[in-house]
């Protein structure tokens, strides 16, 4: 079993984190963010691989010829980028608001809401 | 991936996405609509803000050049990533994001008044939510029929490899297509549009 | 009837869908009415299935039944706990939008249906992630209400802290979504499977004799970040107070009703299907890791719910507060505490919703939440005032209310020094809603003062200078913004009154469970005592906090607690990996010995 993926995986989403708690810049943390999402591609990719195996598309290869990786991974993998291009999209319209109700995007600065 | 060749799919991972875990394609195209219909509401122009003209600016021409050569060869690519979903990698998310920044190469060939010109806004986000709603129709089609919702029961599998092979998926497939490329479209329209036309009122 | 399963999350979805085409052309009642419609048709269905589910419904979608081998579908549990939430989803919503029935504010040009869109798209995700059975599914539907909740609460644009609380909320959960994420995948890298229940199968056919390891226990501790980030528990909830206060008050409803309580049913679902077998977490360690975090929850709730001022986030500390409630009684592993908590639940959710809806009123009507600048002002609103008291109350235990009972049941099963904790944290919740009933409505006690001890201004969120969300402020009340509250306590209380409903429900509860046996559901001495006893007791707090405001003022070591809730996203996060590693260490004993 291959455990440089998962420490790779491991590695990514805490450096996204670190980023994200000491952020000094609201679309920097929302980048943060994105990388701690392609911790959990490499995650999810790494899940699925399977030694020698090529891409489960049948097209050029005949089936059962060569052995394939997981496709299901491969699927989730799709929805999560998905799912996060998205997010991110929203993320970073609420900043853009952000920029233009509070005059700045850095998160220290941001007084409004505490106690 | 032996319930992907027995429905005739090529691309497994495109029989995963629209067959078997059709459900999990539907949450994700609804995420999509919804995280644009949120930006669209959040983006919108506010109470003290009124839209300004955009100001034509100087494209060197070789850049104009290009982009115009590139654009419609960038569209057919994305639609055709978008039909072959079922058969080589692909698919409708690929491929609509892919259609959708091609129209974009039009803003940054020319400028903003020319792609406005092609893309009125109101139509694409009514083609986002028809197509959106018509993955869930074709969905509701199954429990309509009898069988279960999202069921790959009631078109016939074709002959494998082929264009129309696969049942529901490519039908699936073009409908995901369709959504993601108006999404995309809608969504840089609002980035756009606070970047370039919206300001806020003087004297404030 | 289990095709139908799928069609709750798919039927507000479509609804979504066509008021997004069609909302250009219609007028704002008439997109306002279809969305109306379509919840109210997804609340109906949600209805029927529940009552044709015993025995529990199992679909797996477009008909992939599990082969030799292994299975490929997507399955959808329709028993009656996920499908009383889904019904309680929708019912909610409903409420909600008729709450918001045209006196809300402009809609964006053009877009007349995208408020009720985005809330017809949050109740689908809601439904969705109640039925699921899928981890996968799970998550995605997960995501989906977050994104809808995220552009609802950051709805009003033209308000500083709408776009901040609504960022704050938005980077969290997300981010708690992700580490949910990648306990997916571990567990799927262990069983190669994605149904709940079969990968609790694998998990037990993997562990064989030595029981679980360091991969399960990632999984474990991963897949609860994201749920309990969702349902605010410590050190995860600081999201939760800044999101409510800034979100529409339809909105909040819906957060405080139901959307933090899935956060607590997710995580009863996924250990009793995934974890609670040989191969999983064990119990003691699941008991040790959920009390902790539990008593926590509701002590930092109930503290932080007394020191408010702004109304909606002290009674959105209360739900904090109520979430420790709940998450100990799931963790005790009884089946009479699951049914004490699934009623506690439910008439939680009307009485919230309620006061929520009172707080808007307020909002509207006076342009502010705040309980100091709104002293007296609010005599003429008496059925109001009578809501938000007997909300108060309910809050506190009340019997015969649904809050009451589930309560009484939760406390006796959990037995000994939770009860205590039942009781004080119901009791200090309660009082601080009487409290500002009493400041507020009724003018009692005198003016407080602004600066009282070492409280700083910038350690506070006053309630004042909000602007309100109907167009102007309100000469008068609409009365579907007052007989929405009615509505909603009228259901707490039927959910304890109604003889034999509480049976019902907890077994179903029973049903849909792991621990085996069926238990009853009634009130005892002992419960109503236990009742009275904290109702009592939030009166008299109540009463001594007006009438001699600085006895109870705050005390020097309740402002670290109130400086920690900054405002800084950043810190939320840092307190996020804490919590993750707080929990693994909480259930690390089992897996090692």
């Amino acid at each position: 079993m291959h455990v440089l993926p998962y420490l790779v995986a491991t590695y990514v989403l805490l450096v996204g984190c670190y980023g994200l708690a000491t952020s000094r810049n609201l679309i920097h943390a929302v980048g943060c963010l994105a990388v701690c999402q392609s911790a959990t591609y490499v995650l999810l990719l790494a899940v699925g691989y399977r030694d020698g195996g090529t891409a489960p598309v049948f097209s050029d290869v005949r089936p059962g010829s060569r052995p394939v990786v997981d496709p299901v991974v491969q699927a989730l993998t799709l929805t999560d980028i998905v799912v996060g291009a998205t997010v991110t999209a929203l993320l970073l319209a609420l900043t853009v608001q952000i920029s233009k109700r509070h005059g700045t995007v850095d998160p220290d600065e941001l007084r409004e809401l505490r106690g | 991936m032996r319930a992907s060749l027995s429905r005739h799919t090529a691309n497994t991972v495109a029989s995963v996405n629209f067959d078997q875990r059709a459900f999990d394609t539907m949450g994700e195209m609804t995420i999509l609509f919804a995280a644009v219909l949120g930006c669209v509401v959040l983006l919108r122009q506010a109470r003290d803000e009124h839209r300004d003209r955009p100001e034509p600016s100087e494209v060197a021409v070789p850049v104009r050049r290009y982009a115009l050569v590139v654009l419609p060869v960038a569209l057919v690519t994305g639609l055709y990533v978008i039909a072959h979903g079922q058969l080589s990698p692909g698919g409708g998310f690929q491929g609509g994001v892919v259609a959708a920044t091609a129209l974009h190469l039009l803003y940054l060939g020319a400028d903003y008044a020319a792609l406005e010109r092609v893309r009125p806004v109101e139509a694409y986000e009514m083609g986002d939510a028809v197509s959106a709603s018509a993955y869930l129709v074709l969905g509701l089609a199954g429990v309509l029929a009898g069988t279960a919702f999202l069921a790959n029961t009631l078109l016939p599998y074709g002959t494998f490899n082929t264009l129309s092979s696969g049942g529901t998926v490519p039908l699936l497939n073009a409908a995901i297509g369709m959504e993601v490329a108006c999404a995309v479209v809608v969504l840089l329209a609002r980035f756009l549009d606070q970047a370039v036309e919206i300001a806020e009122e003087s004297g404030e | 009837m289990r095709h139908l399963l799928p069609l709750l999350p798919a039927v507000p979805l479509l609804g979504a869908g066509l008021l997004v085409a069609g909302g250009r052309h219609v007028p704002r009642p008439a997109a306002e009415a279809f969305g109306s419609l379509v919840s109210a048709t997804t609340a109906a269905l949600a209805v029927v299935l529940l009552l044709n589910s015993s025995p529990p419904l199992v679909e797996w979608v477009g008909d992939w039944f599990p082969g030799n081998g292994g299975s490929v579908g997507i399955v959808v549990t329709g028993d009656g706990a996920s499908l009383g939430m889904a019904a309680l989803v929708s019912l909610l919503t409903l409420a909600a939008l008729a709450y918001s029935w045209y006196y809300f504010d402009e809609p964006p040009r053009g877009h007349a249906g995208s408020y009720p869109a985005l809330m017809l798209l949050f109740q689908g995700g809601m439904c969705g992630f109640a039925i699921a059975g899928d981890l996968f599914n799970a998550f995605v539907f997960f995501e989906l209400m977050g994104v809808a909740a995220y552009a609802l609460t950051g709805y009003r644009i033209d308000e500083a802290k709408a776009v901040q609380g609504g960022l704050s909320f938005a980077l969290v959960n997300s981010l708690g979504a992700y580490f949910m994420l990648m306990g997916v995948a571990l567990l799927y890298a262990r069983t190669g499977e994605l149904a709940m229940a079969r990968i609790g199968h694998g998990l037990d056919q993997a562990a064989g004799q030595h029981g679980p390891d360091a991969l399960t226990l990632a999984g474990f501790v991963l897949f609860l970040t994201g749920l309990l980030v969702k349902a605010a528990a410590v050190p995860f909830q600081f999201w939760l107070p800044d999101a409510h206060a800034v979100a529409p008050t339809p909105v909040c409803m819906l957060l405080s009703g139901v959307m933090v309580e899935l956060g607590v049913y997710g995580v009863w679902r996924v250990y009793g299907t995934v974890f609670s077998g040989p191969g999983g977490i064990p119990a003691a360690d699941f008991t040790r890791a959920l009390v902790v975090l539990g008593v926590l929850t509701g002590a930092v709730g109930a503290v932080m719910c007394w020191y408010q001022r702004h109304i909606k986030r002290l009674l959105a500390f209360s739900t904090i507060g109520h979430t420790g409630l709940f998450l100990v009684g799931i963790g005790v592993l009884k089946a009479e505490a699951d049914d004490g908590t699934a009623l506690y639940l439910l008439g939680h959710a009307g009485v919230k919703a309620a006061l929520f809806a009172c707080a808007g009123i307020l909002l509207d009507r006076y342009g502010s939440v705040d309980e100091f600048s709104l002293h007296g002002r609010a005599r003429r609103l008496r059925l109001v005032g009578a809501m938000f008291a007997i909300g108060g109350l309910a809050l506190a235990g009340l019997p015969p209310f649904g809050t009451g009972l589930g309560k009484a049941v939760a406390e006796e099963a959990v037995g000994g020094p939770l009860t205590v904790l039942y009781v004080a944290v119901s009791a200090l919740t309660g009082a601080a809603v009487l409290r500002v009933a009493a400041r507020v409505f009724l003018g009692l006690g005198p003016q407080p003062e602004e600066h009282r001890g070492e409280e700083r201004d910038e350690d506070k969120t006053s309630g004042s200078g909000e602007e309100p969300e109907t167009r102007q402020r309100l000469d008068k009340v609409p009365h579907t913004m007052r007989a929405v509250p009615a509505v909603l306590l009228l259901a707490a209380l039927a959910v304890g009154a109604v003889p034999g409903f509480a049976g019902v429900v907890g077994h179903a509860v029973d049903e849909a469970g792991s621990w085996g046996g069926f238990s009853s559901v009634e009130w005892t001495a002992t419960g109503v005592l236990l009742d009275l006893l904290s109702t009592l007791l939030a009166v008299g707090l109540a009463a001594v906090a007006v009438t001699r405001p600085q006895l109870l003022g705050a005390p020097g070591w309740a402002l670290p607690l109130r400086r920690l809730q900054s405002g800084h996203v950043g810190d939320y996060v840092a307190w996020l990996l804490v919590g993750t590693a707080l929990l693994g260490a909480l259930a690390l004993p089992g897996v090692l010995g």
